[in-house]
Formats: C-alpha cells, sequence, structure tokens
C-alpha cells in the first residue's frame, strides 16, 4: 500500500474498514490506561492535585500544533503533487484540530484560576494557542464559504500554508510582547523538568491522543469522500431531470 | 520592467480617481481615531498614553477596508484575467499591485498622522515615532492582506471573511508597531530593537505575499 | 475524591468537558457517516447511477 495506491478513493475506503475497529480498540485501551495512570500520578509539591489537568491538557496542545502541521502536508499534497485525497484529508482535519485547541485553552484557563487566581491570563502560550485558534475557525469559515469543493481546497491550502510559515513568526511576538508586559508573579506552567511519575502517564495520554486524533481524522475522510459522492451523484440527476 | 510600471501607474490612478476609495481609508482613520475619545473620555493623560496603540488599530482597520478592492475591481471587469495571462510574473505583478495599493492607500494614513497625533496629545518625538513605525509596518499589512484579498476574489467573498482571514496574521505587526512607538515615547528599552524586528516582519511579508496571492490566483481562478 | 484536593471542581470540570468534547466529535461524525450513506442509498434507489457502474455505498 503506497500513497499512490491511496489515490483511488475506493481502495482508501476499503483499508480505512479494516483498519477502524483496530485503531478505535487501540485508542479505547490506551486512553483508559493512560486515564487509570494519571488517577494514581502523585500530587505536584506545587501544584498540588491540580497538575492531573496536564495530562489532558498537554496532549491537547501538542495535537493542536500536530493537527496544523497534518493539514499543512496535505496542503503540499493539494497544490504540488494534486494527490486526490489531499484536499478531503485537509478539509476533515480543520474540524477536529479546532476541537482539539479549544480544548488546550479551555483545561488550561482552568489550570490557570487554581494558579493564577483568574481563568485567563495574557500567558503567551495561552495566547498563542488563542491565535491559532482564530485560525482553525478562518480556515473553517474558508472552507464553508465555497461550495466547489476542489476551488475550497485550493485557496484554503494557499492559507493553510501561509499560516505555517507565519506561527513560528506569531509565537515568537507573543512571547517578546509577553516579556514586556509580563504580569507580577506568575506561576510558569509546566515547570523545568518532570519527574517519571509524570512523565510516564503523560506519554501514554499523548499517545492515546494521537490514536484518537488519527482514528477520528481517517472517520471524517470517510465521510468527506462519501460526501463527494452524493455531490455528484446529485449532480448527475439534476443533470439527467435537465435532459 | 515597462509592464509594471504601467501597472503600477494604472492602479495608483484607479485608486485617487472617483470612486477609487483610496482616500475613503484616510477619511475612515480619522474617523476611527475621533471615537476613541468618545469611548474611553477625553482624559488627556490617558489619550497620551493609548495614543499609538490608536493609530495603530485605526491604521490597521482601514488598511483592512480599502484591501477589499484589491483585486476584485480588476476581476470584475476581466483585467485580472489578463493580468494572469500576461507575460510578466504573477508574483512581480502582485507586488507591483501591493505596491500601488499602498502608495495609494497607505501613504495618505502616514500623512494624516501628524494631525490625529496632535489630536490626542502627542508631542513631536511620539508622533514621528508612530509615523515611522507605520511607514515601515503599513507595506507589511498591505503584502499579508493581498493573500486574504486573492484568497477572497477566488471565492467571490470578500468582507468579513477577509477580514477573519486577515487579522490574525497581522498580529506580529501590530505587537511590535506599537512597541517601537511605545518604546521611543516611555522606554525602557531602546527603540532600535522592536523597530528592527518590525522591519525584519516586513521584509518577510514582501517574500511570502506575492508568492502565496500569486498562487492562490493561479489556483483559484478559472 | 478526597485526594483532589481543594480545587478538585477544576480538575473534573476539565477531564469532563474534554470528555464530553470528544464524545460530541465522535458522535458527529458517526451522524455524519450514517447520514451520508443513507442519502446514496437514496439515490441509488433513484436509479442515478456512478460513472463505474459500481455500487456507491460498496466500500469494500
Amino acid at each position: 500500500m503506497t500513497l499512490i495506491d491511496l489515490a483511488n478513493p475506493t481502495k482508501f475506503l476499503s483499508l480505512t474498514a479494516r483498519v477502524l475497529p483496530w485503531l478505535a480498540g487501540a485508542t479505547a485501551i490506551l486512553l483508559l490506561v493512560g486515564f487509570y495512570q494519571a488517577a494514581m500520578a502523585p500530587d505536584d509539591y506545587q501544584h498540588g492535585a491540580v497538575v492531573k489537568i496536564m495530562f489532558i491538557h498537554v496532549p491537547n496542545a501538542w495535537l493542536s500544533m500536530f493537527v496544523w502541521s497534518v493539514m499543512s502536508l496535505a496542503a503540499l499534497g493539494t497544490l504540488v503533487w494534486r494527490h486526490p485525497l489531499a484536499d478531503v484529508a485537509a478539509k476533515a482535519a480543520a474540524p477536529i484540530g479546532a476541537a482539539f485547541t479549544f480544548l488546550a485553552l479551555v483545561t488550561g484557563s482552568l489550570w490557570g484560576r487554581p494558579m493564577w487566581g483568574t481563568y485567563w491570563q495574557w500567558d503567551a502560550r495561552l495566547t498563542s494557542v488563542l491565535i491559532l485558534f482564530l485560525m482553525y475557525l478562518g480556515l473553517m469559515a474558508l472552507w464553508r464559504a465555497v461550495d466547489d469543493p476542489s476551488r475550497a481546497a485550493r485557496a484554503a491550502a494557499v492559507l493553510t500554508l501561509v499560516g505555517a510559515l507565519n506561527l513560528p513568526i506569531i509565537k515568537f511576538s507573543v512571547d517578546w510582547w509577553n516579556t514586556l508586559h509580563q504580569p507580577a508573579s506568575v506561576l510558569r506552567m509546566g515547570g523545568p523538568t518532570l519527574d517519571r511519575a509524570f512523565l510516564i502517564p503523560l506519554l501514554v495520554m499523548a499517545l492515546g491522543f494521537s490514536l484518537l486524533f488519527v482514528t477520528l481524522h481517517l472517520a471524517a475522510m470517510r465521510n468527506e469522500i462519501l460526501r463527494r459522492r452524493v455531490r455528484s451523484l446529485q449532480m448527475m440527476q439534476a443533470s439527467q431531470q435537465a435532459a | 520592467m515597462t509592464a509594471l510600471a504601467a501597472l503600477i501607474r494604472r492602479d495608483i490612478r484607479i485608486a485617487l480617481r472617483v470612486g477609487g476609495g483610496a482616500l475613503i481609508g484616510v477619511l475612515f482613520f480619522l474617523t476611527v481615531t475621533v471615537l476613541m475619545p468618545f469611548a474611553i473620555g477625553p482624559d488627556l493623560a490617558l489619550l497620551t498614553r493609548l495614543g499609538p496603540a490608536i493609530l495603530w488599530l485605526g491604521a490597521l482597520l482601514a488598511s483592512l477596508l480599502t484591501l477589499d478592492r484589491l483585486f476584485t475591481a480588476d476581476h470584475e471587469d476581466g483585467s485580472l484575467d489578463l493580468i494572469v495571462m500576461g507575460r510578466a510574473p504573477l508574483e512581480l505583478a502582485c507586488a507591483a499591485k501591493a505596491l500601488a495599493h499602498w502608495l495609494a492607500a497607505g501613504l495618505p494614513l502616514i500623512a494624516a498622522t501628524p494631525v490625529l497625533g496632535l489630536m490626542l496629545n502627542l508631542d513631536a518625538t511620539a508622533t514621528s515615532a508612530v509615523a515611522l513605525t507605520l511607514l515601515v509596518g503599513t507595506p507589511a499589512l498591505t503584502f499579508t492582506g493581498m493573500i486574504g484579498a486573492a484568497l477572497a476574489v477566488t471565492l467571490h467573498r470578500g468582507g468579513l471573511l477577509l477580514a477573519v482571514l486577515v487579522l490574525p496574521l497581522s498580529i506580529p505587526v501590530l505587537i511590535f508597531g506599537v512597541a517601537a512607538s511605545q518604546a521611543a515615547i516611555t522606554g525602557p528599552l531602546s527603540f532600535g530593537t522592536p523597530f528592527s524586528i518590525l522591519c525584519a516582519i516586513s521584509l518577510v511579508s514582501f517574500v511570502i505575499g506575492p508568492f502565496a496571492a500569486a498562487a492562490s490566483l493561479r489556483h483559484g481562478l478559472d | 475524591m478526597t485526594m483532589l484536593g481543594p480545587y478538585a471542581s477544576f480538575i473534573v470540570t476539565s477531564y469532563a468537558l474534554v470528555a464530553a468534547v470528544v464524545l460530541i466529535l465522535i458522535g458527529w461524525i458517526a451522524i455524519d457517516y450514517r447520514q451520508q450513506r443513507e442519502r446514496l442509498r437514496e439515490l441509488e434507489a433513484s436509479g442515478v447511477t456512478r460513472r463505474s457502474g459500481r455500487q456507491a455505498t460498496d466500500i469494500r
């Protein structure tokens, strides 16, 4: 199975049908194990039990960036190689990425309330994730603005790549802006180095969430392919009726 | 080269003509800045402190407002297709169009800054600092905004979609523009650091903007 | 739940929220899948066929 074979949507669908149950099972097992380990993890001497939010916050934050890079690869696939599945992959990833980014924001804010005494702190990381979230929403708005899928795909691919180039600049400028306006006595998130007792549950959770993304993404791509079939069949029906 | 020069001349002429809309941008800038004291009160000390931020936000919104017309007018009368098919590289043609747009719509904003700075109780150094950062920063706004304008014209959508796509990308320009102006007024940082980063962002946008806009025009128009 | 300390509600809320959003995503994708298959079946029943002649709902 190479990338070229997958260019045939029917082959992709049959592969998806075979792989999805296994992926879903592995995801469920990993997330359950991760949840158990997170529940068993000791309290942090500084954050107390609140550190447990880290086990879901960090994987979501990592996925929020990972999904954008997946979309950038798909955008290259659309613009450079004209891979037929790249459009589908990019479109299916956007809402899932937006959901993970939203979760990273909200869990970060819920973590911040006990630590900072406020739900929202214009902290550099939270602010950059917020901008990332806005860009996800803009991308989804772009997808929804046009009804012709391939036209929307090319526009969205350009925007995704521009976003990928701009994200490091945005991250850098927000960091700079934040050190300029450093609020008094902010307890930094994360801390220096993680103890093994935190690291292992975190890795399990991160792997579990990554698999969750792969599973959801494949399923959403399958929906998208079916949606395009519905669309082409409806067009054929309309042209048959017109004739 | 002559083709690009002709393109620039034509675009400036259209923008300055009746119905071109370049000068409406200045009027919008003026109106937004005049509205600010009504929202935050006529306290001159406060206005001085917020002055650079107000001027920068006004310029950002004004340049966004005029960007909407960058490609749509050409698309409507068909000249955009000629530009795309022309022998001059599309990337250079896009850069020329953006340059013309900045000359017609961006420069007047900078010219209006001293007057508005006076109304916001900014002294001469502060006003010149803001004007200088705007001079360096507004090209970056035009060149990144051009990407949004190119996307919007291929999708036959404009207005709000353009704003939603472009505004997040202009955050770095806003941060360093305001930071450089503040540094010149109050310190404690030196003016040079944020200002040179602002210049760097502008230079990056000169590269990314035309290529991305040309790519989206090439792939999007059919 | 006594071991979660004074901020138990924040921890539980964030876990519950993540679970809820993930479940909504799964539910949305599953419902979408059913709807698309249903519409494909209806379209085929009304006599429209794909150019390849294969069944649109056949994904094997």
